[in-house]
C-alpha cells in the first residue's frame, strides 16, 4: 500500500511543481470553450438546440480529463527515457503496484485538471442545471480519467520511445475525443458515425457528465457508468498484464 | 550466492552475451570487466530482472530471477550505469521513494538518508530539484539511495563514472565497509582498472559477449604475464576501440534533449 501511495504522491508533486505546464494545458480547453462556445452558439441556438456553451462545457471538461490522463500514463515513455523506470522495476515491489499507483496518480491529476476546466467554464458563463450535482458529474470526471490513464499506461508499456507519440496522438487520442460527441449532439448522425460515436468510451463519459450538468444526454447515465466501468476494468488488466512485460 | 551457467542473450541476429558462466561466493567482491559494449550491463539486467536471458541458467541466492521476481528483487540493490532519479523531485525525496519502495521502515529511512547524505556531502542541497544538480552530484545521489537499504546482493554499474576522486575513494571506502561489515556480496563493473585491482577479490573479464578470463587479480596478471591489470586488460581484449551502437534509449535522450531545451 505505501508503494501506490508513494507513487500516487509522486505524480501529485510533479503535477504542481510544473506550474507553467498546468497554464499551457488550460489554453487549448480555452480556445475550444470560449471560441468554439461562443463561435457556435448562433447556429446551435438556430437549430433548436439552445446555448452552444452549456453544451460544449461539459466535452471541453471530459476533453481535458482525457488528454491529462492519457498523456501521465504516457509520462511511462519519459521515465523509461530518464531512467526512473528502471528504479521502480527492480524494486521489490509487484508490478501491480506500480501501474495502480502511477495510474491513480495520473487520474487525480487528471480530475485537478477536470475541475480547473470546470471553473473556467462557470467563470465564461457555463450554468450546470444544478450545482448539486456537481459532485456526481465529478464522479464521472474521475471514470473518464482512470479509464484513460490505464489505456495510456497500457501504451506506454507497449512503445520503445517517443517516435511513437505523434502516432498515438493523431491516430487515437484526437479520434477518441472528436468522435465522442464532446462537440456535438449524439442523435441524427448518420449510420457510420452512430456506430463509431457509440464504440468510443469517452462518449459514456462526457454524456455521463451531460446528464449531470446540462440536459443534452443521449443515453440513460445507468449505461455511462455501466460502460465506463467495464472498459475501465479492461484496461486496467491490460496495462497490468503489458506493465508487468516490460523490459529495459 | 550468483550463479550463472551458460548464459546468453541475443537481440535479433546481434549476440551481446555469448555462453558465460561464473560464480561469485557469498561475501565476495567481483568486478566485472570489458570494453564498452561487451555485454556488462546486458549481464547485469538479466540478473536484476529487468531482461529475460534467451537461454542459460541464473540464480541469485538460490532463486532463480525469472520464476520469482519479486522474492529476488528483495535480495539485490543496484546503482545503475545510466541516470534513474527522477529529477522534478528533491534529492530527499528521491531517497523517500527508494526508501518506501524497498520497505525501509520509517525511523530507519530518515536516518541512514541522513547519514548516506552527509556522506556524500548532498545533505545541503536535499531540498533542491535533482535536476539542479551537476552531474557529479547526480551520481553521488544515486550511490547514496543505492546504500539506503541492506541488501545481499549489491550491483554497481560504473558507480565511479563522472566522480571526482575524492567521491570515487569514499565510495570504495563505504563498499568495502559494507562487504565487510554486514557480508554485502558486491558485483560490480568499472573501466578504471587500478579500482578493479584494489576493491575485487576476484575479476571476470568478458569480452564481445565471451567471458575471457576468470580468476583474482593475481591470477589474471599471471595469466596473462603482465605486471598491472591494466596491461593484463588490453592483452585480453585487445587494443582496438569499441563503438557502442547508440541504443533506443540514447536517441531518445538526444531527442529530448531538443524538444524540451535540455530542460532536464
Amino acid at each position: 500500500m505505501s508503494a501506490i501511495y508513494i507513487l500516487w504522491l509522486r505524480e501529485l508533486k510533479r503535477y504542481t511543481r510544473s506550474r507553467a505546464q498546468i497554464l499551457a494545458s488550460l489554453g487549448q480547453p480555452m480556445l475550444y470553450l470560449l471560441v468554439l462556445g461562443f463561435g457556435l452558439s448562433p447556429v446551435f441556438k438556430r437549430a433548436g438546440y439552445g446555448d452552444y456553451l452549456q453544451f460544449v462545457a461539459p466535452g471541453v471538461i471530459g476533453m481535458s480529463v482525457l488528454f491529462s490522463s492519457i498523456f501521465s500514463g504516457l509520462g511511462l515513455l519519459w521515465d523509461r527515457q530518464f531512467g526512473f523506470l528502471k528504479e521502480t522495476l527492480v524494486a521489490p515491489v509487484s508490478r501491480l503496484q506500480i501501474m495502480v499507483g502511477r495510474t491513480l496518480g495520473g487520474a487525480t491529476v487528471a480530475v485537478i485538471q477536470g475541475l480547473l476546466v470546470t471553473t473556467i467554464s462557470v467563470i465564461a458563463g457555463f450554468r450546470p442545471t444544478h450545482f448539486m450535482a456537481l459532485p456526481l458529474a465529478m464522479g464521472f470526471m474521475v471514470a473518464i480519467a482512470i479509464v484513460f490513464a490505464a489505456l495510456g499506461v497500457a501504451i506506454g508499456s507497449s512503445l520503445q520511445d517517443m517516435q511513437g507519440f505523434q502516432l498515438i496522438m493523431n491516430f487515437l487520442v484526437m479520434p477518441i475525443y472528436f468522435l465522442s460527441g464532446a462537440m456535438f449532439p449524439l442523435v441524427g448522425l448518420n449510420r457510420v458515425l452512430t456506430i463509431v460515436t457509440r464504440l468510443d468510451p469517452l462518449s459514456y463519459g462526457i454524456d455521463g457528465m451531460r446528464s449531470m450538468l446540462s440536459a443534452h444526454s443521449a443515453f440513460d447515465p445507468r449505461l455511462d457508468i455501466l460502460v465506463l466501468a467495464a472498459v475501465g476494468s479492461v484496461f486496467i488488466v491490460i496495462g497490468a498484464y503489458r506493465f508487468s512485460k516490460i523490459e529495459i | 550466492m550468483i550463479r550463472v551457467q551458460n548464459l546468453v542473450k541475443t537481440f535479433g541476429s546481434f549476440t551481446a552475451v555469448d555462453d558465460v558462466s561464473f560464480d561469485v561466493a557469498e561475501g565476495e567482491i567481483f568486478a566485472f570487466l570489458g570494453p564498452n559494449g561487451a555485454g556488462k550491463t546486458t549481464t547485469i539486467k538479466m540478473l536484476t530482472t529487468l531482461l529475460h536471458p534467451t537461454s542459460g541458467s541464473i540464480q541469485l541466492d538460490g532463486l532463480n530471477p525469472q520464476g520469482h521476481q519479486n522474492e529476488v528483487r528483495r535480495k539485490f540493490g543496484i546503482v545503475f550505469q545510466d541516470p534513474s532519479l527522477d529529477g522534478d523531485l528533491t534529492a530527499w525525496e528521491n531517497m523517500e521513494i527508494h526508501g518506501v519502495l524497498y520497505h525501509v521502515p520509517h525511523k530507519v529511512r530518515r536516518q541512514r538518508s541522513e547519514e548516506l547524505l552527509k556522506l556524500f556531502e548532498l545533505w545541503e542541497r536535499r531540498k533542491e530539484q535533482v535536476k539542479k544538480f551537476s552531474g557529479g552530484m547526480k551520481r553521488r545521489l544515486e550511490i547514496a539511495r543505492g546504500f539506503l537499504h541492506t541488501p545481499k546482493i549489491l550491483f554497481l554499474d560504473e558507480p565511479t563514472l563522472g566522480l571526482d576522486p575524492q567521491s570515487r575513494n569514499q565510495l570504495w571506502t563505504h563498499v568495502k565497509r559494507v562487504n565487510e561489515a554486514e557480508r554485502v556480496t558486491v558485483f560490480l563493473t568499472t573501466h578504471y582498472m587500478d579500482e578493479a585491482d584494489r576493491v575485487a577479490h576476484r575479476i571476470g573479464v568478458i569480452d564481445h559477449g565471451r567471458l575471457v578470463a576468470q580468476g583474482t587479480p593475481k591470477e589474471i596478471k599471471e595469466q596473462t604475464e603482465t605486471e598491472t591489470l591494466e596491461d593484463a586488460f588490453l592483452k585480453l581484449t585487445g587494443s582496438t576501440i569499441r563503438d557502442e551502437s547508440a541504443g533506443s534509449a540514447d536517441q531518445m535522450r538526444q531527442f529530448a534533449k531538443m524538444w524540451s531545451g535540455g530542460r532536464r
